[in-house]
């Protein structure tokens, strides 16, 4: 698809994306996603690259396509999901660059990225975007349908096929290996008040392991 | 001595499942004025918006429908337990981790705990088993707390055994370094635990327990209140703001408890958590 500009300068975005949409997504942009990604997070991640290890195919394909890092609560009778917010996507890191070979081009979760990360996106021309950490609620107000297509097992971390209507997220990490965080954060940095080892930089982020 | 007061294991095991339920879906009131309060001081309009949203989640979980996160986290458990109480009918642990088995349950929570932390790291399904802190204390009643933590916030911990010689000055770098760090993971503004003294693991039960507080409540000792009020200014002074998009309103508090240490030691424990502040308590 093209990626359509709201007249609020919203951008609405729907899989597969081209490298061509994908450069159209900048750092700062509001997206709104909607149609198809697949949720995975930790164990899926885990066993999907020691598929792709023994050589075997992943359980869905992956070239175009959006990953969003989520394990939602369970659905209530009646609901299509429960909650279903981000989770923090640089526990992702080590098993990323894989899906991205694969031709993965829109990521989905909560903080930021490493520099590593950041130049493989930039390499594969794939995108990084935030949604709204611990606002699982309003997240499950998006989700149109879900199931499960593998790895059962893993409760919670199975690898779930989303349909989302209008789900917002900003684009954190572009294809130019830019980092929203970094911009946003330093104007509001009061130096005076703290310590000069405090002045850190937001890469310190990227290598920590939240949670969600 | 006191006629031990009969408490039937059931009675506890009902508690715990109600307020696993309750607390995941309704934040304390202190949290709902404290983000309020938040969105009137932000100075960011993009941190503004982000409080909007978090205000509208708030709400829409209240409703009871959607849990405030999906992570419905570590079920952890205060106990404290009146020495004049005989709890009745099953083992006080097993009565608590089945009341947080219903409640996970009939509440339609997630299970986030596995197993064992590093072979199969299989998922309990249930969420058992709690976290549990028992304090043995006066009287013949039990306080039952119930706090639902979050890992994003959780994993986002620091400890360190500090000099004596790092002093006060050290101490508050330490905690204003590990919020600096914890960035958007931690799912700001939130609250900032503060464990200081004691040994190795008390400094960290301590900065738990600072969490449990009722969030906002200023220290009792006057110099310790002085310190939080310190520390939450500086805290906002980093600059993160809501989700660490840029702000004003990177905490909402920040609760420091201390406890005697040894001669040779400064103990800082750091528990940072997220504006999914779940947590709830009861007596029996």
């Amino acid at each position: 698809m093209t990626v359509e500009v709201l007249d609020d300068g919203r951008k609405r975005i729907e899989a597969p994306l081209s490298d061509e949409d994908v450069r159209e997504l900048k750092i700062g942009d509001v997206v709104l996603v909607r149609g198809t990604v697949y949720a995975a997070r930790d164990a899926a991640h885990k066993r999907m690259v020691e598929m792709l290890d023994r050589g075997e195919e992943l359980p869905f394909d992956i070239a175009g396509q959006i990953v969003y890092y989520v394990g939602p609560t369970p659905e209530r009778p009646g609901h299509v999901t429960g909650s279903a917010g981000p989770t923090t996507a640089s526990r992702m890191d080590k098993w990323t660059p894989r899906l991205l070979e694969l031709g993965l081009k829109g990521i989905m979760g909560k903080g930021g990225r490493g520099p590593a990360i950041r130049g493989e996106l930039k390499e594969h021309t794939a995108v990084y975007m935030a949604a709204l950490g611990g606002g699982g609620a309003l997240a499950a107000l998006t989700v149109r349908s879900q199931e499960v297509i593998a790895f059962e097992d893993l409760a919670t971390e199975a690898i779930r096929r989303m349909e989302l209507d209008d789900f917002p997220v900003w684009v954190v990490n572009d294809c130019e290996g830019r980092d929203f965080y970094g911009e946003t954060v330093k104007p509001w940095r009061k130096n005076e008040l703290l310590p000069e080892s405090l002045h850190v930089s937001t890469d310190e982020w990227a290598g920590k392991n939240g949670g969600g | 001595m006191a006629e031990p007061r009969e408490i039937d294991a059931a009675e506890i095991t009902r508690v715990v499942r109600d307020l696993c339920i309750e607390i995941n879906y309704k934040v304390p009131e202190e949290m709902v004025r404290l983000v309020r309060r938040a969105r009137e001081l932000e100075e960011s309009p993009l941190g503004r918006q982000v409080l909007d949203l978090l205000i509208r989640n708030q709400e829409l979980a209240a409703e009871g429908e959607y849990p405030y996160c999906q992570d419905t986290g570590y079920t952890v458990i205060f106990l404290d337990l009146g020495q004049d109480v005989h709890v009745t009918g099953a083992d006080l642990y097993d009565a608590v981790n089945e009341g947080v088995r219903q409640g996970y349950g009939d509440g339609y929570l997630r299970g986030s705990i596995v197993r064992d932390p590093l072979f199969e790291r299989r998922n309990t399904g249930d969420n058992t088993p709690a976290f549990i802190h028992t304090r043995v204390v006066p009287g013949d009643q039990i306080r039952i707390q119930v706090d639902a933590k979050g890992a994003g916030s959780e994993n986002m911990g620091k400890h360190a055994m500090l000099k004596p010689a790092d002093g006060l000055e050290g101490a508050k770098e330490f905690v204003l370094q590990a919020v600096a760090e914890s960035g958007p993971n931690a799912c700001p503004p939130g609250i900032i635990g503060v464990g200081i003294g004691g040994n190795f693991e008390m400094s960290a039960v301590i900065a738990k327990r600072a969490l449990m507080r009722k969030v906002g409540q200023p220290s009792s000792d006057p110099q310790i209140a002085e310190l939080e009020a310190e520390l939450y200014e500086k805290c906002n002074a980093l600059g993160l703001g809501p989700e660490a998009l840029g702000g004003t309103q990177t905490v909402l508090a920040v609760h420091v408890e201390t406890m005697p240490t040894h001669i040779a030691s400064l103990p800082v424990a750091v528990n940072v958590e997220c504006h999914a502040h779940r947590t709830g308590s009861r007596v029996i």
